[in-house]
């Protein structure tokens, strides 16, 4: 029996805060979650064009702490983490040790730790798993007492710029002034915040580690501001879904490589050579485009939508592949998917079937993401 | 006329022989934005319980269920182009399909709107 079963139902720090607001609670992650407020296609479209506060706080914190953190965390990711400079986020896979995708995640190099963000679905056998890896000078704190937001959309800057955040140390930069992937310690009066400019909806935004005792408080004043509203795992899921960023457990799993789930980008040049990382050799095998199947994108023919667990079959009606996540995306006003199929089948262009409740859809092999990126990135020199 | 409703969220309405089927007003605001929905084909024979329509939203797809057996004789065809009638007017212009009841002693297992009200306020 897994953790996850005899586990009881966990509260979010901003539990009452939701219901008071309407939201519809839904059980996820072994949390009771707010799935929406207003409804998936409102929220969804707010993001887009204002900004939107997620409450991502089921999702795990993990801090490692010693010398040595780095070389034994790139034991069981591909990432080029001891490469990684102070204030920098890199996203990266945990790896079983054949190379099967357990989990993936942030890790940020602080300057005094790893702080790492995972599943939450997945967090106490990550946790696990991080403990039978670290040498004896490497500790691990799960911050279980601090939460998570997420600031998403392209007012999050402007938004969060109206709140007197002030950067740890007074030479260092403000929460604006942060690039895609930079993140930085910051006070909020006297509220300690960790704040990343990183996201999950494809957005410009912010994700913020906050303690869980001012939680209430960072998320009221935010919500106050004319730019945000609250949003839901609902809108969350379509956000993310159009902006082609695969969700754990549903995209990949433990079956799954890497370069099948194409995450290539992943597999750093360093390690790819260092090859040293849990399942390194079956997983460069596939490097860079050797695997049998592949993570496509997908535009629907027609207006019904496909669903995770949908077939994809080839004209004799063969099973060739499955759709993990589909929906209707509200910016496009069309269905769209994410599915696996053969490489052959992988190009963009390429017509495909998809067999849902006996019935064939026409399919479109489609570039990700569905919709563009709009992240503040540091410009190239 | 008469109007019945069904423990999964349906109405029907019927006169003579004829039933009209939908879902009920509390039915959309579970389910949230409606994208799509795939009605039976005309003519299709539907046993009592057996799937007859789906209603997509964002986020999922959902069963509608004949809550009587009989005969489709018609489609609401105004859903192709706009599901959202379904949100907007449920229980009237967001009608999903028509049949020809095949036995109407089955109405007998459906709630009248006072029952069906209460249903829902213990849900």
């Amino acid at each position: 029996m897994s953790d996850e079963q005899t586990e009881t139902l966990k509260k979010l720090p901003l539990d009452s805060w939701h219901r008071g607001l309407g939201a519809r609670m839904v059980l996820f992650a072994g949390y009771e979650m707010p799935v929406q407020y207003e409804g998936v296609m409102a929220e969804h479209l707010w993001t887009r064009e204002n900004a939107g506060l997620f409450d991502v706080s089921h999702m795990g914190q993990v801090q490692l702490v010693g010398e040595g953190a780095a070389e034994a965390l790139e034991a069981i990711v591909p990432g080029n983490i001891s490469a990684l400079g102070v204030g920098k986020i890199r996203y990266t896979l945990l790896l079983a040790q054949d190379g099967g995708i357990l989990d993936d995640l942030m890790v940020t190099n602080t300057g005094r730790n790893l702080y790492l963000v995972v599943n939450g679905a997945t967090k106490h056998d990550d946790i696990a798993y991080f403990k039978a890896q670290l040498p004896s000078g490497v500790t691990l704190d799960h911050a279980e007492d601090s939460a998570l937001l997420a600031l998403q959309g392209p007012k999050a800057a402007a938004a969060l710029a109206k709140l007197e955040i002030s950067p740890l140390q007074p030479d260092w930069p403000v929460p604006a002034d942060l690039y895609f992937m930079e993140a930085g310690p910051f006070m909020w009066g006297d509220i300690p915040l960790g704040i990343s400019r990183s996201g999950y909806t494809g957005e410009d935004g912010y994700e913020i580690s906050v303690p869980a005792e001012h939680t209430e408080k960072l998320a009221t004043a935010l919500c106050a501001l004319d730019e945000v509203k609250p949003i839901g795992l609902g809108a969350r899921d379509s956000l993310r879904l159009e902006a082609g960023l695969p969700l754990y457990g549903h995209d990949m799993d433990t079956d799954i490589l890497p370069v099948e789930a194409n995450l290539n980008f992943a597999l750093s040049k360093a390690r790819r050579e260092e090859a040293n990382f849990a399942g390194a050799e079956r997983v460069l095998a596939q490097y860079p485009s050797k695997a049998d199947k592949k993570r496509v994108g997908l535009f629907v023919n027609g207006r019904q939508p496909i669903r995770e667990g949908a077939n994809v079959v080839d004209a004799d009606g063969n099973i060739i592949g499955a759709v993990t996540s589909g929906g209707f995306s509200p910016t496009l006003q069309k269905p769209i998917a994410m599915a696996y199929v053969p490489m052959a089948l992988a190009e963009t262009g390429t017509e495909i079937i998809v067999e849902q409740r006996g019935k064939p859809i026409a399919c479109t092999v489609a570039d990700m993401p569905f919709v563009p990126h709009n992240y503040h990135r540091k410009p190239k020199l | 006329m008469s109007r019945y409703f069904t423990d999964e969220h349906e109405w029907v309405d019927v006169e003579g022989d004829t039933a009209t089927v939908g879902i009920t007003d509390y039915a959309q605001e579970q389910l949230g934005d409606i994208v799509f929905v795939e009605t039976p084909e005309v003519g299709a024979e539907l046993g009592q319980g057996d799937d007859a329509a789906v209603v997509e939203s964002v986020k999922a797809a959902s069963d509608v269920y004949a809550a009587v057996s009989g005969t489709v004789v018609e489609v609401n065809e105004a859903l192709e182009d706009e599901p959202a009638l379904v949100n907007s007017s449920a229980e009237e212009d967001g009608w999903f399909f028509r049949l020809t009841l095949s036995d109407t002693d089955e109405l007998g297992d459906l709630m009248d709107e006072k029952a069906y009200k209460a249903f829902v306020a213990d849900l």
